[in-house]
């Protein structure tokens, strides 16, 4: 009965009301996009490095480490020499390693030199293992194997040619032309930095940067037929990832890394890494839903406004509703319904916001910042902000539905207007 | 209906709105009130209504002491058994005029029932079948109502109330206070905002309607000319000097 009155009164001043619910839906965006952003980063970041229990890299930050090696954000300042990688990756304890060589790029897109053993032993998600969708997930020399995100941006196949470019800019005039790849495989996406990578062999990456050692093109470079005259061993990496054959030697071998006396390494638990880069960024991610609750406060004061400024003129409404029996306990529900009605309207509408934003940025999140957003459904934190907010929007309702039921009782059935 | 030496003092007011006011209206009665302003009109009808309690005396309605029932009892009653039709912002803008009329069945399952045909004391089970078949019904009896009302098909049916002409907006408002079959009408100046021509019609259409209901009829207004229509009238005086409503 109420219901239909509520409806057909907000139906009334439909601008108003429409304005009113779209703030709040505009408010309920921004917390749940903030929330939805917290936790999906965190579950792309741990799912990126499932499975790996070490990652090694020159002394830096442990943050720093994990986001250049595994996330290939930020630039690793130093290598590790090829030979301390050999001599760690032969040490009793160590199951598999995978080297990792950043700091070429394919338009945008970041080069990563590695061994196969990438493809054998890299695990993402819940222990899944990389496999091609087509071609082979071969390294020849060169050879390249796309993450899916780039041979679909790209528009590349099996078989077709690619330049890599020197450093990492977008925009890399210096191309290592003389010295083309081929595209062996694609691989199946993983929403993880993978999908955004192409791996080519160490060799590969070694052989174009002959005539390079200055970090530019020195003189003569060589062509592919002439290659077997050079050594194409590397001489470092970047860093690289280990697993162990027992998890109970994982700290073993992860002080037996950092005292390793020929070099100085750091070797980080990525769990452990994680946790430390999620407390950095913990105080600006409460900040950020601080700031977000205010705006939904914000649109809530500005529903009590509008409800409460037309609270003069809906006088004479509510003594006819009076006239005909309506109590005063009708006028306070039914201008709580309004503001329940509005509150649930915008929480609703920033949910479908929520998803219409994550359909338009997630491609973008996900090509730009390697963020890997999920369209999943509302996690039991967003509902549990969605049903706050229509919670608030009623407790915001009091205050005018408190007035209404005063006024109506003051009131009566005369209309001193 | 009886009003059995009533007064009435609104908070603040240092004299009585009403002071000992009797007055009885026998059912499908009409009676005239005759008061100007300050003479406790809406007073002596808050006080039949149950918005107000009387100070001292004794308001009965339908045999019913209003002072032994509780608020919500009285607004369930007031919602039961009395129409109210006023000068004027009778109808509540955002809804249709049939809306409008049916408004007065939304808090009252008595005259729901009743609009409907439907006998109150049927079990419920009957009273359910009815309620099914219900809404379309109750359109249909204030179509009714407002066609006897000589409102044209046309007006009925227009969902925006506020371009009627006054005129219409107080037939719509006769319509509504009648639907249901409600005892008693109260009519608080309803043709004031009317001309002449348009008031004789609206005020023949309401004897014959709440007759036709068998509906008592109490008609307040500070129209003396008006009193020539009521076999009987009653004259509110204004306390000396008070200025109240």
């Amino acid at each position: 009965m109420l219901t239909r009155l509520t409806l057909r009164s907000l139906g009334n001043r439909r601008l108003s009301v429409a304005l009113t619910v779209l703030s709040i839906a505009v408010a309920v965006l921004l917390l749940l996009g903030v929330e939805r952003l917290r936790t999906e980063t965190r579950a792309s970041f741990l799912n990126t490095i499932s499975g790996t229990d070490l990652i090694v890299g020159a002394r830096t930050g442990s943050v720093q480490l994990l986001l250049s090696s595994v996330f290939r954000i930020g630039a690793g300042s130093n290598s590790v020499s090829w030979d301390t990688y050999e001599t760690i990756s032969g040490h009793p304890y160590v199951e598999w390693a995978i080297p990792l060589a950043l700091g070429d790029s394919h338009r945008g897109y970041r080069v990563l030199g590695t061994t196969p053993a990438y493809f054998e032993h890299l695990r993402y998600g819940t222990g899944r293992k990389l496999h091609a969708a087509s071609g082979d997930l071969r390294l020849g020399t060169f050879d390249a194997v796309l993450g899916a995100a780039v041979a679909r941006a790209l528009g590349y196949r099996v078989g077709d040619a690619l330049v890599i470019a020197h450093g990492t800019g977008q925009g890399s005039f210096a191309t290592h032309d003389n010295l083309p790849f081929r595209v062996a495989g694609i691989l199946a996406p993983t929403g993880t930095p993978v999908d955004q990578t192409l791996h080519v062999s160490l060799e590969g990456i070694e052989a174009i940067h002959v005539g390079w050692e200055s970090g530019v093109r020195a003189g003569a470079v060589p062509e592919a037929a002439h290659l077997h005259e050079h050594e194409l061993e590397p001489s470092e990496i970047s860093a690289f990832l280990l697993g162990v054959k027992q998890k109970m030697h994982t700290f073993q071998l992860q002080r037996a890394i950092n005292e390793y006396s020929r070099e100085p390494l750091l070797a980080i638990l990525p769990g452990v890494a994680l946790q430390e880069l999620w407390n950095l960024v913990g105080v600006a991610e409460r900040a950020l839903l601080a700031v977000s609750a205010l705006v939904v406060l914000t649109g809530m004061i500005g529903m009590m406004t509008v409800i409460l400024s037309g609270l003069n003129e809906r006088r004479r409404e509510m003594a006819i509703l009076r006239s005909v029996g309506a109590r005063p306990m009708h006028v306070f529900g039914l201008l709580i319904a309004e503001s329940g009605l509005i509150g649930s309207c915008g929480a609703l509408g920033g949910l479908l916001l929520l998803y219409g934003a994550l359909a338009l940025l997630a491609p973008v999140l996900a090509a730009e910042y390697g963020l890997f957003i999920r369209l999943g459904a509302p996690s039991a934190n967003e509902l549990r902000i969605v049903a706050g907010v229509v919670t608030l929007a009623v407790l915001m309702g009091l205050l005018p539905a408190w007035r209404a039921y005063r006024n109506s009782l003051a009131d009566g059935l005369s209309i001193r207007l | 209906m009886l009003l059995d030496r009533v007064s009435y003092t609104w908070p603040g007011a240092n004299r009585p709105a009403l002071d000992d006011v009797s007055l009885r209206l026998d059912s499908g009665e009409r009676l005239f009130i005759r008061g100007g302003s300050g003479t406790g009109k809406t007073t002596l009808i808050s006080l039949i209504g149950g918005l107000l309690q009387p100070a001292a005396g004794r308001v009965t309605v339908l045999g019913q002491d209003l002072a032994a029932l509780s608020a919500g009892a009285r607004d369930r009653f007031r919602a039961d058994h009395i129409g109210f039709v006023f000068q004027m912002f009778n109808l509540v803008p955002y809804l249709s005029v049939v809306d409008n009329v049916l408004l007065a069945c939304r808090f009252s399952r008595r005259r729901r029932d009743r609009a409907l045909g439907a006998d109150p004391s049927a079990p419920d089970s009957d009273r359910h079948a009815q309620a099914v078949r219900g809404r379309h019904a109750l359109i249909e009896e204030a179509e009714r109502l407002l066609a006897r009302l000589q409102l044209s098909a046309a007006v009925r049916a227009r969902r925006q109330v506020t371009d009627l002409s006054v005129g219409q907006q107080q037939r719509v408002a006769v319509a509504r206070a009648l639907i249901g079959g409600p005892a008693l009408i109260i009519a608080d100046e309803p043709t004031s905002a009317l001309d002449a021509s348009a008031r004789d019609g609206f005020l023949e259409l309401l004897f014959e309607e709440s007759a036709a209901a068998g509906a008592g009829l109490l008609f307040v207004s500070h129209d003396e000319a008006l009193a020539a229509h009521f076999p009987r009238s009653l004259d509110l005086r204004a306390p000396d000097g008070e200025d109240s409503c």
